[in-house]
């Protein structure tokens, strides 16, 4: 069966032109870049090469650029960092959509090391309430740390504006822009972030690599305390591989930003309005005008997120669902709960996030599935009765 | 992906007795679209108390819609005596298993034939012995220490995982602990 892969926010398919990349280094270049002898010193050209294409792609510097093993790891080096650098300072501010390597390394600050957090909510369209993150800001915040766009619904956050309020008040400012990257320009130098994480495996490079940038000036701790590498800011030897891979990622990312932007948008925006054209009670959650141009999370009244995405399963078509239905967990996402989604759409929101490798000719392949899917499983709903909820 | 057995998977991809049943004299129901799944259940009770027809909505996971399938599937042709007997695990048996963090949904069952058998039998289903925990599941102490000796539970996640308790708002956690831990205190 033909897959329709339609969940590129979870993880992407590795570029040929990234294997291509990788390939030699994996077979005959194996050498430690930190060696004396040429057969090490080939790689570690090719690393270099490789962070620059990864700082051009956020207009860093190549030495502000620092490689870890996922999003995950950059976010806690990051937040490790900033608490190192300012010790007598206890506070810190999130938003309460972020994602778990934020949200729960957070929480677990303030339950178990005696931070304050502050959770900055956002309103029913996912957008930042920026009045509340203003007024928390004090003298006693170590850090903010905001993603720069969502993963589920893709709204993105004024970064620019944010960054700017913060450093007038001195305040350090990370951002996961995991989801951001690849999909809207990102600029460092002219938003002015302090630090930002990059996750490789999100831009059509391999899994287990990411990046942390870190602004020239700022006193950086390790997370990995051990070798020399990465100037010292990161023990471990070099992925190298990967790294070499995400390099060629990154520079695809740029070259591809323009068509995600036109075509991928046109795609997701297609599939957006057959969907709520085709299935009623059917809503999008998030901002419209200002989400990530391949990203869709859209819910289907009165039925559940699970049962829809087994059904598109066997279908070939992935995606992912707004919730996580175990156990008690009456939650649908926490994104979704904190944006106020009512109950009904969002046990059965399913979020699309498209690449530039979709075509139209899935879209219509994933409508055609999605209507039968969504009437059998009402015809199964207690809540559902002759075309709307009851 | 959830470790479903095939039957589970068979029940889901192909529910029976799935439906309203015009004349069903007893009616149970249970769960909430807020709490994520929901059963009704219906049933055609004869003058000798036999079930002779049955059929259920569901709304929720594919465990959910299986364990609804599996529960008409078994108590078709029983009695109401013989039904009452049916526990979640002769639901969970049927389907090979389910995963634990997806138990509920067989207690789900459960609770809909309770509540179709009183309904039947126009008998009030009185309000709980016990005290109330978890609000936003309606679990009281009586029936977290029920679960908690009779499938050995031993951690709150596992509480969550039979009865939901906990898995709302979060706010008795502390007190599922406390319960659990007194009925490790008493053995």
């Amino acid at each position: 069966m033909e897959i329709i892969y339609t969940d590129n926010n979870a993880t992407t398919k590795v570029a040929d032109e990234v294997i291509e990349e990788m390939l030699p280094y994996l077979r005959e270049f194996y050498g430690n870049p930190s060696s004396m002898y040429t057969f090490g010193d080939q790689v570690d050209k090719k690393i270099r090469q490789a962070r620059q294409r990864v700082a051009n792609l956020i207009n860093a510097d190549p030495d502000e650029i620092i490689f870890t093993s996922c999003g995950t790891e950059s976010d806690n080096s990051a937040i490790h960092a900033a608490i190192n650098a300012f010790p007598e300072k206890k506070h810190l501010i999130t938003s309460n959509v972020e994602h778990p390597a934020i949200k729960n390394l957070f929480t677990y600050l303030e339950k178990k090391k005696g931070f304050e957090v502050t959770f900055v909510p956002v309103d029913k369209k996912g957008r930042l309430n920026t009045e509340i993150l203003y007024k928390n800001m004090s003298e006693n915040t170590a850090l903010i740390s905001l993603m720069w766009a969502n993963n589920e619904t893709g709204v993105i956050f004024p970064m620019e504006e944010v960054v700017q309020k913060a450093s007038e008040k001195g305040i350090l400012l990370h951002t996961d822009a995991v989801q951001a990257a690849g999909k809207i320009p990102i600029d460092v130098k002219k938003v002015g972030v302090g630090m930002l994480s990059l996750s490789g495996h999100k831009i059509h490079a391999p899994k287990g690599i990411g990046v942390l940038y870190v602004k020239k000036g700022f006193k950086f701790s390790p997370f990995f305390v051990g070798g020399h590498q990465e100037s010292g800011r990161r023990g471990g030897t070099e992925n190298t591989v990967s790294i070499i891979g995400l390099g060629r990622a990154c520079e695809l990312a740029g070259e591809n930003l323009g068509l995600v932007n036109t075509q991928v948008r046109e795609l997701r925006d297609y599939l957006e309005s057959q969907l709520l054209e085709k299935i009623p009670g059917t809503s999008v959650n998030g901002e419209i005008s200002n989400r990530l141009p391949n990203t869709l999370s859209i819910g289907f009244d009165a039925v559940e997120g699970e049962s829809i995405l087994l059904l598109l399963d066997r279908e070939g078509i992935c995606a992912s669902s707004g919730s996580a239905c175990t156990s008690g967990s009456l939650d649908p996402s926490h994104v979704l709960m904190a944006m106020e989604v009512p109950f009904k759409s969002a046990h059965g929101t399913i979020r699309f996030s498209l690449s530039h490798y979709n075509t139209r000719e899935e879209m219509d392949k994933i409508v055609k599935a999605m209507k039968p899917i969504i009437e059998k499983l009402r015809q199964m709903s207690p809540f559902w009765k002759d075309g709307k909820m009851i | 992906m959830w470790d479903y057995t095939d039957k589970v998977k068979e029940h889901f991809l192909k529910p029976r007795n799935v439906g309203e049943l015009e004349d069903a004299n007893a009616i149970g129901e249970t769960g909430s679209l807020n709490c994520g799944d929901a059963l009704k259940l219906f049933l055609k009770v004869n003058e000798n108390e036999r079930i002779i027809e049955v059929s259920f909505m569901t709304f929720g996971c594919a465990s959910a819609v299986a364990s609804s399938s599996a529960l008409t599937e078994i108590i078709k042709g029983m009695t109401l005596d013989e039904a009452a007997k049916i526990t979640n695990d002769d639901i969970s048996d049927y389907l090979g298993g389910l995963p634990k963090a997806k138990m509920h949904c067989s207690v789900m069952g459960q609770s809909a034939l309770k509540k179709a058998i009183a309904n039947f039998r126009g008998v009030q289903i009185l309000a709980k012995p016990g005290n109330m925990v978890c609000e936003c599941f309606d679990v009281t102490d009586l029936e977290i220490i029920d679960a908690v000796k009779a499938n050995g539970l031993e951690t709150t996640d596992d509480v969550t995982d039979y009865l939901k308790a906990g898995g709302g708002c979060g706010q008795c956690l502390e007190r599922i602990e406390e319960v659990l831990a007194s009925v490790k205190a008493k053995g």
